[in-house]
């Protein structure tokens, strides 16, 4: 009904459609833009950097411009690219998967994604500004102190306020499954991309204050005269450091944990069998989570926190490589005599558990505190980021997307060019990145602008130089395929791929209240256990009746906007204090008016859902 | 039906967790006061990392003066009693003495931020120890007004609550909206306690 509707409506009720909406679904589809978006910005930076690296004592940026570019190609991939296509994953899939109607926020909701698209446009505002950050992705100080431009206030005021988008977003979804799981969805029912979601955001609601701190102080630093990380004036450096990691290191599981759940949905899907060890599989979630909060002081070794705090974190570094380990072998016992399915979604799985697993390896060696200290700063490290979070993160969030790519749109990307992706992106990766390891053990450091000829580098750097194409090149592709299986339009069943879960029992894409009635859950995997033991149609746990759907709005855009402009108004100061008066104004205001206009949403009534027939639950 | 949650009277026993809507709300707030946990806390570190890293300005043993401190602090902790009172009509479903305690609430509210505003001033005109004295002076203003900021931004929320419902009286819509207000406000609280120990009482003693 309302895909129709919209096929026909014009530009202008679409943009206000997507502006004004609380539906997850729509939701999920502003992150896949806003994120696939600043992907192919990241991307690009990426290819600048590479381009410059392609040669010894290479001119081809300068070397104000390569630190932009690095910094902004590191912070637009982990906010702005990482996180959002997580969240699109996770507003598509997440209620369809525990049976819910709709997130116990759709407004919160909303506010979480404009605050991410407004964070992330202020910070690329400082391009046009005077430049763009400048002092690398972590901003250490002293060093984003020193910084001249304002690139690095746009960074605290961006991120600040894109991260309040984050945090808002995990608590919806915390909340969404503690209560609003279908009759019969026990939590050890649960989907484990459903599982790895629930326990990402709690890891989001506990680790970005820290960085909401952090960036706070920062800015006070800069713009407010504060002293907290200048020595002068008694301040101390390092406690940016600790601030950012406590943050930063969850940040990595947060990126890691969904991408694990996408694998563990693909690959029982095209083996043909239940996952392998799913309580361990929670389990080893649940671990991962727990000591992902006590080993930050691993990015720290170098620091000089003494030998006892190193081996202490060394330690508990190492151990989280055991929970991870469990998944993998799980993934392993799940193919094994599977009946398995070379779909792109299961050879993107199958290139990911290799990838990863390397990646896990190099850090461990990491994770020794006295090696650190020759690995540190230098690629190795860059080697082995790149392999967990692209190999896993990155490689999960493709597959996620071919993956449920139907159930968001109705149509299916086409296979052949998604493995033409997978191929060309997965080798390059390889390229680009496999050397890196030996670039760092032959000393290189991360982040300068130069190397020098004669010394052992330049065919490593050529060779990544060219992987690094082949990853852009598959990339396009997938782009192109998008385009393509849009245009066409060919729709596609509810079910294409004969999976296992709760969201391929309704239609795709799903009517807007997604189960006309709410569906009965009957065990793990509920589609597969109906497909086995019953009719293959999950049996309703309610009759028709009447539901309650909550009304669109504009003010979670109005709300961000206000921030964003008020942003320009902290920085600039002076006479620019008008636009912090008046975005500030905006914002308390809009937030008054959603607190004291009544909005009890609407019901959709039990005759319009008779009048559209079947199709529901079937 | 979605109208019958605006008629008050004849409410359930606890009207902030009737409805699914008021449910998630109350969950979701508690989550948040979860994350608000962590703010403190990375707060709390940075003020206990630099608090002896005075430079050339004054101590916080030179300054404090705990008799203004413990006032306030008896006045906050009085505020969080009386939004239990007013929590507890709601529950009685009654709506007048609910909105009375919530009106003494806010007055206590008041009074404390007026004497910290009160004591900061004082700390700036008669000992020069201002935002950017030293390290300490940094992490002071930004711990404890963190914390007065969020007592600014409750008064506000218990205002505008009260105002925009003084005609209707309760119901399952606004119900909840009112508790998670109370929830916020004893957080504050709790959170006043931890500065009155590290930052005065140890500043003072230790
Ligand atoms: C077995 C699991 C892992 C271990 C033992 C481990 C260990 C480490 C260590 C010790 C470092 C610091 C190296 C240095 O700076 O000298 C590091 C850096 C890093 N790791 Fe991991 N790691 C693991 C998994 C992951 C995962 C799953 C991700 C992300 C998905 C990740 C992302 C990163 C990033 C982004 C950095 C670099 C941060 C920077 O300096 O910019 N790691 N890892
Ligand atoms: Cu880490």
């Amino acid at each position: 009904m309302s895909t129709t509707a919209e096929n026909k409506a014009g530009f202008g009720s679409v943009l206000w459609d997507y502006l004004t909406t609380v539906d997850h679904k729509k939701i999920a589809i502003l992150y896949l833009i806003g994120g696939l978006f600043f992907f192919i910005l990241g991307g690009l930076q990426a290819m600048l950097i590479r381009i410059q690296l392609i040669a010894p004592d290479n001119e081809f940026i300068s070397a104000q411009f390569y630190n932009e570019v690095l910094t902004m190609h590191g912070t637009t991939m982990i906010f702005l690219a990482a996180m959002p296509l997580i969240f699109a994953l996770m507003n598509a899939v997440l209620p369809l998967q525990i049976g819910a109607r709709d997130v116990a926020f759709p407004f919160i909701n909303s506010l979480g994604f404009w605050l991410f698209f407004f964070g992330g446009i202020f910070l690329n505002v400082s391009w046009f500004a005077g430049g763009a950050p400048d002092v690398g992705w972590t901003a250490y100080a002293p060093l984003s102190l020193f910084s001249e431009s304002h690139g690095v206030d746009y960074y605290a005021i961006g991120l600040q306020i894109a991260g309040f988008g984050t945090l808002m977003g995990g608590i919806n979804f915390i909340v969404t499954v503690v209560n609003m799981r279908a009759p019969g969805m026990t939590y050890m029912r649960m989907p484990l991309f459903t599982w790895t979601s629930f326990i990402a955001s709690v890891l989001i609601l506990f680790a970005f204050p820290a960085l909401t701190v952090g960036l706070f102080l920062l800015t006070f630093d800069r713009l407010f005269g504060g002293n907290f990380f200048d020595p002068e004036m008694g301040g101390n450096v390092i406690i940016w450091e600790h601030l950012f990691w406590i943050f930063g290191h969850p940040e990595v599981y947060i990126l890691i944990l969904p991408a694990f759940g996408v694998f563990s949905e693909i690959i029982p899907t095209f083996s043909k069998k239940r996952l392998f060890g799913y309580s361990s599989m929670v389990f080893a979630t649940i671990l991962i989570a727990f000591l992902g909060f006590m080993v930050w002081a691993h990015h720290m070794f170098t620091v000089g926190l003494g030998p006892i705090a190193n081996s202490i974190f060394a330690v508990a570094t190492m151990a989280i490589a055991v929970p991870t380990g469990i998944k993998i072998f799980n993934w392993l016992f799940t193919m094994w005599g599977g009946n398995i399915r070379l779909t792109s979604p299961m050879v993107i799985a199958l290139g990911f558990v290799p990838t990863f697993t390397i990646g896990g390896m190099t850090g461990v060696m990491l994770a020794s505190a006295a090696a650190d200290f020759q690995y540190h700063d230098t690629y190795f490290v860059v080697a082995h980021f790149h392999y967990v979070i692209v190999g896993g993160t990155v490689l999960g969030i493709f597959a996620g997307i071919i993956y449920w790519w139907p159930k968001m749109f109705g149509t299916m990307l086409n296979e052949k060019l998604n493995h033409w992706f997978f191929w060309l992106f997965f080798i390059g990766f390889h390229l680009t990145f496999f050397f890196q390891h030996f670039l760092g053990l032959m000393g290189m450091p991360r982040r300068y602008w130069k190397f020098l000829p004669d010394q052992g580098l330049d065919l490593f750097n050529l060779i990544s130089t060219i992987g690094a194409f082949g990853m852009a090149i598959g990339t396009i592709i997938f782009l192109v395929n998008v385009v393509m299986t849009q245009m066409k339009g060919e729709k596609v069943s509810g079910d294409p791929w004969d999976a296992r879960t709760l969201e391929w029992a309704i239609p795709s894409p799903p009517p807007f209240y997604n189960f006309k009635q709410e569906p009965l859950v009957r065990g793990l995997d509920a589609l597969w256990v109906e497909k086995m033991q019953g009719n293959g149609k999950i049996q309703p746990a309610e009759p028709l009746g009447d539901i309650h759907m909550p009304n669109r709005t504009f003010v979670p855009f109005v709300i961000s906007l206000g921030l964003f402009i008020a942003g320009f108004g902290v920085m600039y100061q002076g006479a620019m204090w008008i636009l912090a008066g008046i975005g500030f104004a905006t914002t308390f205001g809009a937030m008054l008016y959603r607190s004291l206009k009544d909005d009890i949403g609407y019901h959709v009534h039990k005759e319009e859902l008779e009048e559209e027939g079947d199709g529901s639950n079937g | 039906m979605a109208e019958d949650v605006l008629k008050s009277g004849n409410l359930p026993e606890n009207p902030e967790r009737a409805t699914l809507e008021g449910r998630n709300k109350f969950m979701g707030f508690w989550f948040f006061l979860g994350g608000e946990v962590v703010l403190f806390a990375s707060l709390f570190g940075t003020y206990l990392a630099l608090r002896n890293s005075t430079v050339d300005g004054p101590t916080g043993q030179e300054i404090f003066g705990l008799g203004l401190v413990f006032l306030m602090t008896v006045i906050l902790l009085t505020s969080s009693l009386t939004s239990v009172y007013a929590m507890y009509h709601m529950k009685n479903n009654d709506f007048k003495k609910m909105q009375l305690w919530l009106g003494i609430t806010v007055l206590l509210g008041f009074a404390f931020l007026g004497l910290e505003i009160y004591e900061f001033v004082h700390y700036v005109n008669d000992y020069g120890f201002g935002f950017s004295t030293s390290a300490f002076s940094t992490a002071f203003y930004t711990l404890v007004g963190f914390h007065g900021a969020h007592v600014a931004f409750g008064l506000l929320w218990i205002i505008s609550l009260m105002i925009r419902n003084r005609k209707r009286g309760l119901n399952l819509y606004n119900a909840p909206k009112f508790y998670i207000a109370s929830l916020y406000w004893h957080f504050i609280d709790v959170v006043w306690v931890f500065i009155f120990t590290v930052v005065y009482l140890m500043g003072k003693v230790g």
